[in-house]
């Protein structure tokens, strides 16, 4: 079964891409939609299995990679709980995706190609939430990577396009780095790649009281470091490619851009699946980052900051799909937070909610697209509201979610309001340095989340349209195929967390015990050490604690519905009044603009320096040139140039054979 | 053994069939068209022939196999000595597997001189795969210098405009470092008293003569690898050279620097190996980086391939002087890998050149558009340059960096930014290339792969992702051969610390 869950995608990519010529559009979108939905419901088979208890972890070979030396790598499956968990996530929204884009790419002439890519880029998520070891995974992280980039320049055409797919790729290389650098490491260390090896060995690696534990395992740029700080070196290296992956501050520029491709894409790869590859990785590791607090703090660190970040940028962006966009980063640093603090449960519930809102806002932020003539500016919409009702309904679902509204105390709420509180929650108890500073910004954010989310709503579908009238004569509600993912979509928007939170973040329990759902249902998938009592307490905090993200969200509320429907010049005058803090905020802090200043002209100086100087006159013109100019000067007059090179050389060899034979013939010279 | 001398066969079947067309005397189509089959079916037959050395190779044996003997010049104890191991094995294949295409290549767009030019490219064949046969020093010396010969006269008969200055330039660079090496030769006999490869490889140089003999044959190496700072003769040859040309050059003539590493330095000077280490280590890091950074900036197509050429070449001298087993297989596999994407890029510049003799990126632009086929296949190959798994391109990349990491940790996070810096230049040009909008007016009418052309990147697909999927066939092959290497050059080492620690007792 498992076999079929991930080899699926690869031939639905096979055919569409090597005979979506032959066998027309209409085929190759049903192979690769027909095949996608299989898998979706193979996994949600195999899913059952671990939510209601019973299924086991279990490992499936195929065959050896690569094997050198002491080096091994195979390629295998390993499925437990947290791969049981990705694979639903993965396959049910890629399904969607492939259903609702055989409406949303309904006019454009490439359909094939772009169903062959979305498989590949399926095939290769699933290879890396399925494997056994770190270089498979490295293998399904490239390989998103890769369909990514060719997704996001799908419109070849676009300038625009073309430049953000290089963006993502090479950005992503950036995370990569430190991912390959990791992966190095861990094989140091453990001998191994294998997760069920270096597992098995992380425990008692930092702590096993003998002598050892002192012993230099690491020599790291000339640091001689003993177990505890080279695996805090190793787990910060893992992290930096998460940190690529999931578009954490300081990496994260490259996922504004990539909205530059289809909206589909958006809605699979930059929300719901990919950009969560690098959670899952520091998931994937817990054993080994519960044992460093320094890793785990810097993970904290980046979470919650980027979560902050991410939403301030969130707030006075005016095309539909960046708002999203800085939405999904904002929820990445949540996610990150959580995990930072241990609450590795939170984090992982918070993915799985999240793909299903943020999927459903992508598609839904399409559907309006498609219905105004593909315009992203909001500023260009407004008044959609009676137009397209249905749209607006998902979108407010997903608003919902995402705000995370329910009543707090009790179990009535959707999706993001299990998640999310969960996250604040735990990062209020959490125990590491910057947990507290989690706490703070993550509050802060879940009021600018409400913020920009409503202020979305009501820009594109509340007040007066702003679209020229002729656009609005066009305005239509999408195609069943369209709006059917959005439903489905939009129940695990309302429902997820109501259905499966006991079993991904327990419930409320006896104080020193964990909840039994939450150990049946994880097991050892999600490693906590002996000191991490956070899924224990987190339960248990301060009413006012309880209560804040809703606090916030309640005035995120107020203020988007004063800014934009009461009072709609008052925004407007505001950064008028504030230019200097608008325009930070309007170009994303700068950081396109450092970057370029920091790193992009500098290496392209520097590559010009170099070839023109560097080769040019250092090495060229000392070496060869110099040399050739001396000997042209003598040949010039002797012998004619073209010959006079291959004959100096034949002659130079000839020379030197014959002084080497000579000299063998005859042992008398020795 | 009593059978066929295998090895000489594969060697001189090429000879054969430029003797052959050598008697193709007539300048008429239709000779010129029995030259050009004559040529494909020579290196075919070679191929097929040479596949079956990887049929009775050996495995699991680490000495030489299929060895041949007779004697050459028997008062200096010079023999014809042939025989292949792990590490020069798959070089053989790897050559007379790209013979074909090269001469399907040069099909339609070498006009001038057909005759001329097939025997050059069929002489030059022998004298390729003698290098990595010969186990003879003299041996080797002869087919690894009269090599440069006939890809001199490639370059400068059949290059572009600025051949003479190329040629003139690779002549430079390569005399300096065969004469040198010329000399480490003669002082090797004048030692040791032979010229026979595998004995020389079990005879121990004094430490302070390895230090002046690696480096005698370290300049010869360096210079065929490249690498920094000899590097820049290999722009100016690739940008000249034909499609063919640059496709040997890449592929087959730049491994002979490696593989020489890989014959010579290593297990006959290993204490001097040891000690240049971090030598090699910093100019491996100089090629990646730098001459990475200037790909970056190039506006010519082939001038930026033969950039990052020197840049995975620097991967591979790394790899190699790590001395353990991921850098050494590692950079084995990275010059086989190389041999297929770096040849296959220069046939899909090939392919543009044909149709719009331009080398210029400038000059190009959309040509999705009108050719889809072409634009995936330069895609696969510019991820498998790249790195990307599951291409051939990671395999070697991934193994030397695993390797340098074990040696020295600097090293493995300066020459991983090559990652970074490969995909920044790669994805540029593959961008500037083929996406876009087909708005140059010359290119409107530019057309898709035709079948000949198919016929010359669609195996190499194959093969580039199968290997990447799937290198075990070639680890099998190195695996014994390099286990050996190591563990000789690691007891001479300890020897060495062992002497010492003794001496200073």
């Amino acid at each position: 079964m498992l076999h079929l869950i991930v080899f699926l995608p690869l031939f639905g990519f096979l055919i569409a891409g090597l005979f979506g010529k032959q066998i027309g559009d209409k085929a190759s979108e049903y192979v690769t939609t027909g095949f996608l939905i299989i898998a979706a419901l193979l996994s949600w088979i195999n899913f059952t299995g671990f939510w209601l208890g019973g299924a086991e972890t279990f490992t499936v070979p195929v065959s050896t990679w690569i094997s050198v030396g002491n080096f091994t790598a195979d390629w295998a499956f390993k499925v437990d709980t947290l791969t049981a968990v990705m694979l639903i996530v993965v396959n049910t929204v890629s399904a969607l995706v492939h259903v609702y884009s055989i409406g949303y790419m309904s006019h454009d002439p490439h359909r094939p190609r772009f169903f062959a890519y979305l498989s590949l880029f399926t095939f290769a998520m699933l290879m890396l939430v399925t494997s056994n070891n770190l270089i498979q995974m490295f293998f399904g992280w490239e390989g998103v990577g890769l369909a990514s980039y060719l997704l996001i320049g799908f419109w070849f055409k676009k300038p625009s396009a073309n430049a953000a797919a290089i963006k993502a790729f090479v950005v992503n290389r950036v995370g990569d780095f430190g991912f390959a650098l990791g992966i190095f490491g861990v094989f140091v260390m453990f001998d191994s790649v294998s997760f069920d090896v270096i597992f098995a060995n992380a425990a008692s690696f930092v702590d096993d009281g003998s002598a050892a534990q002192s012993r230099i395992v690491l020599d790291f740029l000339g640091y001689e470091l003993a177990r505890d700080s080279a695996l805090t070196i190793i787990c910060l290296l893992l992290f930096m490619g998460a940190m690529g992956k999931s578009a954490q501050f300081l990496l994260h520029t490259w996922l504004p851009d990539a909205m530059e491709g289809p909206t589909p894409v958006s809605a699979l790869i930059h929300a719901a699946t990919m950009v969560t590859a690098g959670v899952f990785l520091v998931a994937r590791m817990s054993p080994l980052f519960e044992l460093s607090h320094t890793a785990m703090t810097v993970v904290t660190l980046f979470g919650a900051t980027t979560a902050f970040f991410a939403a301030t940028v969130g707030l006075v962006q005016n095309d539909i799909k960046r708002v999203i966009a800085y939405s999904t980063c904002s929820q990445l640093g949540y996610m990150f937070a959580a995990l930072g603090v241990g609450a590795y449960g939170a984090g992982i519930f918070h993915l799985f909610t999240h793909a299903f809102f943020k999927a459903l806002l992508f598609l839904g932020a399409g559907a309006v697209i498609h219905a105004v003539s593909d315009e992203q500016d909001m500023r260009k919409m407004g008044g959609l509201r009676t137009h397209i009702p249905r749209t607006y309904w998902m979108m407010v679902i997903g608003t919902v979610a995402l705000t995370g509204l329910g009543i707090p105390g009790t179990i009535i709420g959707t999706a993001g309001f299990f998640s999310k509180d969960a996250i604040i929650e735990s990062l209020y108890v959490g125990q590491n340095a910057f947990a507290g500073y989690a706490f703070w910004m993550t509050v802060i954010a879940a009021l600018f989340t409400s913020f920009y989310s409503w202020r979305l709503i009501f820009m594109t579908f509340h007040g007066k349209p702003r679209a020229s009238a002729d656009v609005m004569s066009h305005v239509h509600e999408s195609p069943n195929v369209m709006l059917v993912p959005l439903y489905v979509l939009a129940a695990g928007a309302l429902l997820a967390g109501l259905v499966f939170h006991s079993q991904f973040i327990g419930s409320h329990h006896e104080v020193g015990q964990l909840d039994p759902h939450y150990l049946d249902f994880w097991k050892e998938a999600l490693f906590l050490g002996p000191d991490n009592r956070i899924l224990e307490t987190f339960h248990s905090v301060p009413a006012l604690v309880k209560w804040a993200p809703f606090i916030m969200m309640a005035l995120g509320f107020a203020t988007a519905y004063w800014f934009y429907i009461r009072s709609p010049e008052l925004p407007v005058e505001l950064a008028r009044q504030h230019n200097g803090l608008y325009k930070f905020l309007l170009n994303k802090w700068y950081f396109d603009e450092l970057y370029d200043v920091i790193f992009v002209r500098p290496a392209k100086w520097l590559g010009h320096f170099l070839w023109k100087q560097g080769d040019g006159r250092m090495i060229d013109g000392l070496g060869p040139d110099g040399i050739s100019a001396r000997v042209l000067d003598v040949t010039r007059n002797v012998v004619k140039l073209q010959s006079g090179y291959l004959y100096h050389y034949a002659f130079a060899m000839l020379i030197g054979a014959a002084v080497l034979v000579t000299y063998m013939m005859f042992p008398g010279v020795r | 053994m009593t059978d066929l001398p295998i090895l000489s066969i594969v060697t001189f079947l090429p000879l054969v069939g430029a003797l052959i067309t050598f008697l193709i005397w007539e300048d008429s189509e239709v000779a010129r068209r029995n030259v050009r089959y004559v040529a494909l079916f020579t290196t075919i037959v070679t191929f097929l022939v040479s596949l079956s050395i990887w049929f009775r190779f050996d495995n699991s044996r680490s000495d030489f196999q299929l060895v041949e003997k007779m004697d050459w010049i028997s008062q200096g104890g010079i023999s014809y000595h042939l025989g292949v191991d792990g590490i020069s094995m798959l070089f053989v294949i790897l050559t007379t597997f790209l013979m074909p295409f090269c001469i399907l290549a040069s099909w339609e767009s070498v006009e001038k001189r057909i005759r001329e030019y097939m025997i050059a490219f069929l002489i030059l064949e022998t004298l390729m795969i003698g290098v990595f046969c010969a186990l003879d020093i003299v041996l080797f010396y002869v087919f690894f210098e009269a090599g440069l010969i006939p890809m001199f006269l490639i370059i400068g008969v059949w290059g572009g405009v600025r051949r003479v200055y190329a040629s003139l330039k690779f002549f430079l660079y390569t005399l300096l470092g065969s004469v040198l090496m010329l000399l480490a030769i003669m002082a090797m006999y004048w030692q040791a008293g032979t010229t026979d490869i595998p004995t020389l490889m079990t005879y121990s140089f004094p430490a302070g003569m390895q230090t002046w003999l690696w480096l005698a044959f370290f300049a010869s190496f360096a210079v065929k690898m490249p690498m920094w700072p000899v590097h820049t003769w290999l722009p100016d040859a690739h940008v000249e050279a034909p499609t063919a040309g640059s496709v040997i050059l890449a592929a087959i003539l730049l491994k002979m620097g490696g593989y020489g590493f890989l014959r010579f330095s290593l297990p006959m000077f290993p204490l001097a190996s040891a000690d240049m280490q971090n030598f090699v280590f910093a100019l491996s890091i100089i090629a990646i980086i730098y001459t990475s950074l200037v790909a970056l900036m190039q506006e010519d197509i082939k001038k930026l391939i033969a950039y990052s050429s020197v840049a995975h070449m620097g991967y591979v001298t790394m790899g190699i002087f790590t001395a353990n087993a991921q850098g050494i297989q590692g950079g084995i596999f990275q010059m086989l890998a190389h041999g297929l994407v770096s040849g296959a890029l220069f046939l899909c510049v090939g392919v543009v050149y044909d149709r719009m003799h331009t080398r210029q990126i400038d000059a190009y632009g959309g040509l999705v558009n009108n050719m889809p086929k072409y634009a995936v296949a330069f895609l696969i190959f510019t991820m498998a340059n790249v790195g990307l798994p599951g291409t051939a391109g990671f395999v070697g990349e991934f193994l030397t960096l695993l390797g340098a990491f074990q040696a020295n940790t600097w090293v493995a996070l300066l020459a991983t930014t090559g990652v970074v810096l490969s995909a920044a230049y790669a994805l540029w040009l593959y961008r500037r290339v083929v996406f876009g909008t087909l708005d140059k007016e010359a290119l409107k009418s530019i057309l898709d792969l035709n079948t000949r052309e198919k016929w010359l990147l669609y195996p190499l697909i194959i093969l580039v992702i199968y290997f990447g999927v799937h290198p075990s066939p070639v680890f099998d092959v190195t695996q014994a051969s390099v286990d050996n290497l190591i563990t000789n050059y690691q007891a001479a080492i300890d020897g060495a610390v062992q002497a010492a620690q003794a001496a200073s007792n």
